[in-house]
């Protein structure tokens, strides 16, 4: 028994796969999605997903979004979504840097640029997080590879 | 007729249109691929958002279920989000939109106002006396989901806001290189029960229209996806225009292109006349003043 999962960013389709479940950084917590779940719509926090398939556990950066849930399939609607084997980390911890500077720097007076500007720290720091915490041997600096 | 000279200069000054006008073609060639595969690369997310908007929409009692996917009982304002070039030498590509708005709005029963992206659909529509509110110009070459969030959240605004009944876009639609349609499209309110705009992504697969459990709740889902949904409609729309307008460059380049080239070769057939005029010319005075010599020359030879 298996239920399908479709990870959508607003610029590629970033996962696409029959698995056995899927964790989500829902609003209200984190949940365990299993094959035939009732029809749920939630709202995302940034955080990671998690889908596993025959024991092997494939673990995904979203910033924000909304998931929809029906029985057989999940689909994760957000701004940007990574796996987090292809997560650059040197380019994230660069972004990171960038971002905080400029926050530092001066605040830019249109709320837009503002939070396009945070928006961008958001995304890097939870993707340094995330591979961080689960890439397997990682330690957060560019050594592998 | 002109001097060998002058038409010298001439023929060289073609010879570089039709080098400006081969570059600009290459350029927009290259350009017009990419925002194409912008647009294709935002597909996906539009359908799953779509389709997710559907299943909402088929939940029991919907009828009120978001301001923006409601429709007003009496029009009274409409905006019109009008797409256009901020340059000109692409054909008819920024007339043909503003032809194409004048025809289908010019004569509304309510009041009409603009929203302009790109600097030649404002000037055409000011010099018309139309009303526009904003304007968006200069955008990037290549521009960025968040370069143009701005103009959705803008026409989402006016709608809320009760400026605007009803909001509609004005794009170029790009069929392929050689044909781009102008065309029209509601952006608000969002028409959710009409099956139009769906390319069938996924459509083995029936919705279902059991109850929802909603986290937080429905109206915080919906504030999060219908006014993306709508940014991402405008956006995909720009990038369709960006793509019709660079096409439209290209044709219209490659064809001045050919012009140009076709008016060298004129020029040089009349060049070559004036030249070999200048040479016979030339020669029969070398000729002549040569036998006139070896005629002076002749009589002291014959004593």
């Amino acid at each position: 028994m298996t239920i399908r999962c479709e990870i959508v960013a607003q610029d590629r389709m970033v996962y696409q796969d029959d698995v056995d479940i899927v964790i989500l950084p829902g609003a209200e917590g984190e949940m365990g999605v299993l094959p035939h779940h009732a029809p749920l719509l939630t709202t995302l926090k940034y955080g990671v997903v998690k889908v596993r398939k025959q024991g092997r556990e494939e673990i995904f950066t979203v910033a924000g979004g909304i998931a929809e849930v029906q029985p057989e399939v999940v689909t994760i609607l957000t701004d940007a979504a990574e796996n987090i084997e292809e997560i650059d980390v040197a380019r994230a911890e660069q972004a990171r840097q960038r971002a905080q500077e400029m926050l530092v720097k001066g605040v830019p007076m249109d709320t837009d640029a503002y939070l396009t500007i945070e928006a961008a720290l958001r995304r890097s720091n939870l993707r340094l997080e995330a591979v961080r915490r689960y890439r397997k041997g990682a330690t957060g600096l560019p050594t592998e590879k | 007729m002109a001097s060998a000279r002058e038409m010298r200069l001439r023929i060289r000054s073609v010879r570089n249109i039709a080098q400006v006008t081969r570059a600009l073609e290459a350029v927009s060639a290259s350009r017009g691929r990419k925002a194409m595969q912008a647009v294709m690369a935002t597909r996906p997310y539009a359908t799953k958002a779509w389709q997710v908007l559907k299943h909402i929409a088929k939940q029991p009692g919907h009828e009120n279920l978001h301001p923006l996917l409601t429709r007003r009982p009496e029009v009274r304002n409409t905006l019109v989000v009008v797409i256009s070039g901020d340059r000109g030498l692409a054909g008819a590509y920024n007339a043909n939109v503003i032809r194409f708005v004048l025809r289908r709005f010019g004569s509304y029963p309510n009041p009409v106002y603009y929203i302009t992206v790109g600097r030649k659909g404002r000037d055409l529509l000011l010099r018309r006396r139309q009303k526009v509110v904003a304007e968006f110009s200069n955008l990037p070459a290549a521009p960025s989901f968040a370069d143009v969030s701005a103009i959705g959240r803008l026409a989402v605004d006016e709608f809320l806001e009760g400026r605007a009944d009803e909001v509609f876009i004005v794009y170029t639609d790009f069929v392929n290189m050689i044909r781009q349609e102008t065309v029209v499209k509601k952006l608000l309110p969002l028409e959710v029960d009409k099956e139009e705009r769906v390319e069938a992504f996924n459509s083995a697969r029936p919705s279902i229209a059991a109850t929802y459990i909603y986290e937080p709740s429905e109206r915080l889902i919906l504030d999060e996806i219908v006014p993306r949904f709508t940014a991402l409609q405008v956006y995909q729309a720009i990038l369709e225009s960006l793509a019709s307008e660079h096409a439209a460059r290209m044709v219209t380049m490659r064809n001045a292109n050919e012009n140009a080239l076709e008016l060298v070769e004129q020029l040089k057939l009349e060049y070559n006349k004036v030249r070999q005029q200048t040479i016979t010319s030339d020669m029969l005075d070398i000729v002549g003043g040569a036998n006139a010599l070896e005629q002076g020359q002749q009589r002291p030879m014959a004593e």
